[in-house]
């Protein structure tokens, strides 16, 4: 069973239909003991990093998502924003982040471009390493992005996918079993398919 | 390879009954088929996204069929933008809740506009669409219009999606009543026009009959462009077939640098 932790940010249903699709059974909660009885975790969210660290907080699942990953080593997957909460913090809010993995979250850029903020759109992934996680994918992966910010990762070696929107950033990172994607696999047709299976499968 | 490439999103119109309609210029619904259906060909056919309008909710002053929304929901596998008797944040949030990631606000702008911010504090602004219709007047002048195309806003269109940049919206659906259904190319002056004074990203709507209008519409300064009858219907008799373009045919489709 995968926990799809329910904090009241965003969409979570089409998460639990793709995995639906996909054979997985998953279930979208908040209830501590159900949380802990996961093999897995996907920590979803659409919206603002400060509401995001703050609903989490609200129910205490900041600590309960710290102890199961950081020390049951439970593997969690983070979606967008859930990615992002992931990380240190934002430039976004003052909210401190999960720091389950180093790194920060920034705005784009788009000074010397007349590409328009947020990234939206479907965009090509490139893998910076191996990774159970994105090693089998279709060919020509690319995702559906929506996204204002972006991960900047401390250490190059937790950078897994690399994407170009302005410039090249980092897509997606990973740190043993800790993996956060910036794009919706849920909203990914047969990419976000295939991605979603090899977490199930392949970490 | 890591180019980015403007988004070409199919656009479904449904009528009461929950069948798939065509329209030109707002008016005489063709029936297309079943929606649902529809949606597994366009999750084969691996679309962008897929803009889906209830286009009779507004005129019989009903709510979103969450039912409908419900089912067509659960087999896309794709961004889905909602659009159709949305009239407040009751509305917005029971059709996200039936899995819907963007919603298209229209004819309620008209009295509030204020909406527009309420979606966006909730869902945030990458979830709020206003869709605005342009229709030329008799005197050849672009009007805002609502309800389907049958009333006159009095503010000119740039303004009024101004404003709704200025309320939040994360992006303006333009929509070119004029052209709907025409498939003879959109309106390149009104996009360019609109497109140019906004930050936003502007999605371009009615008139697409080819890849070279898409083509057109994403050097005039949209950041998406919509079709409907061009991913429909096929050949000079519209007889009813769903198609999409292939990747090789859609990567010339980058926004200007």
């Amino acid at each position: 069973m995968i926990a799809i932790i329910d904090y009241a940010m965003g969409n979570l249903g089409s998460v639990k239909n793709i995995l639906k699709r996909i054979g997985v059974p998953s279930e979208i909660t908040n209830d501590a003991q159900r949380i802990r009885n996961a093999q897995k975790i996907i920590l979803p969210g659409v919206g603002s990093f400060n509401s995001g660290m703050q609903n989490l907080s609200k129910g205490g699942l900041d600590e309960l998502l710290s102890e199961l990953v950081l020390i049951e080593k439970i593997p969690i997957l983070g979606i967008c924003l859930g990615a992002q909460l992931m990380l240190n913090g934002s430039e976004e809010g003052h909210c401190k982040g999960l720091s389950f993995v180093p790194g920060n979250v920034v705005k784009f850029n788009n000074d010397n471009s007349n590409l328009r903020v947020p990234h939206m759109g479907w965009t090509h992934v490139q893998r910076l390493k191996s990774c159970g996680l994105t090693d089998q994918l279709p060919v020509e992966p690319r995702f559906y992005f929506v996204h204002s910010y972006h991960f900047k990762m401390e250490n190059k070696k937790d950078e897994l996918l690399q994407s170009e929107y302005i410039y090249p950033f980092c897509s997606a990172f990973q740190q043993d079993h800790i993996m956060g994607v910036q794009f919706h696999p849920e909203k990914s047709h047969k990419f976000g398919m295939a991605l979603l299976r090899n977490f199930t499968e392949q970490v | 390879m890591s180019q980015y490439q403007s988004r070409v999103i199919p656009v479904l119109l449904c009528n009461l009954e929950g069948s798939l309609v065509k329209t030109k210029r707002f008016t005489k619904p063709v029936y297309i088929g079943d929606p649902v259906n529809a949606v597994k060909i366009f999750n084969d056919k691996e679309v962008d996204e897929l803009v889906f309008l209830d286009i009779t909710a507004t005129a019989q002053g009903r709510k979103p069929n969450i039912r409908y929304i419900s089912e067509i929901a659960t087999e896309a596998f794709m961004p889905l933008c909602y659009g159709g008797g949305l009239t407040n944040l009751a509305d917005i949030r029971a059709v996200i809740k039936a899995g819907i990631e963007k919603v298209a606000i229209n004819s309620a702008l008209e009295k509030d506009p204020d909406l527009i911010s309420r979606s966006a504090d909730v869902l945030g602004s990458s979830s709020t669409v206003a869709s605005i219709d342009i229709k030329k007047d008799f005197w050849g002048k672009y009007r805002v219009v609502t309800r389907n195309g049958s009333n006159n806003l009095s503010m000119p269109p740039l303004e009024f999606a101004q404003l709704m940049e200025a309320k939040g919206a994360g992006e303006i659906m333009l929509n070119s009543v004029d052209r709907d259904g025409m498939m003879e190319g959109f309106d390149l002056k009104l996009i360019e026009e609109i497109s140019k004074s906004l930050s936003i990203p502007v999605i371009a709507s009615g008139g697409a009959g080819s890849i070279a209008h898409l083509k057109q519409a994403i050097q005039a300064g949209a950041s998406a462009v919509a079709a409907g009858s061009m991913f429909v219907f096929q050949g000079k008799h519209r007889a009813v077939l769903i198609t999409y373009p292939s990747q090789v045919e859609l990567a010339g489709l980058i926004p200007r640098i």
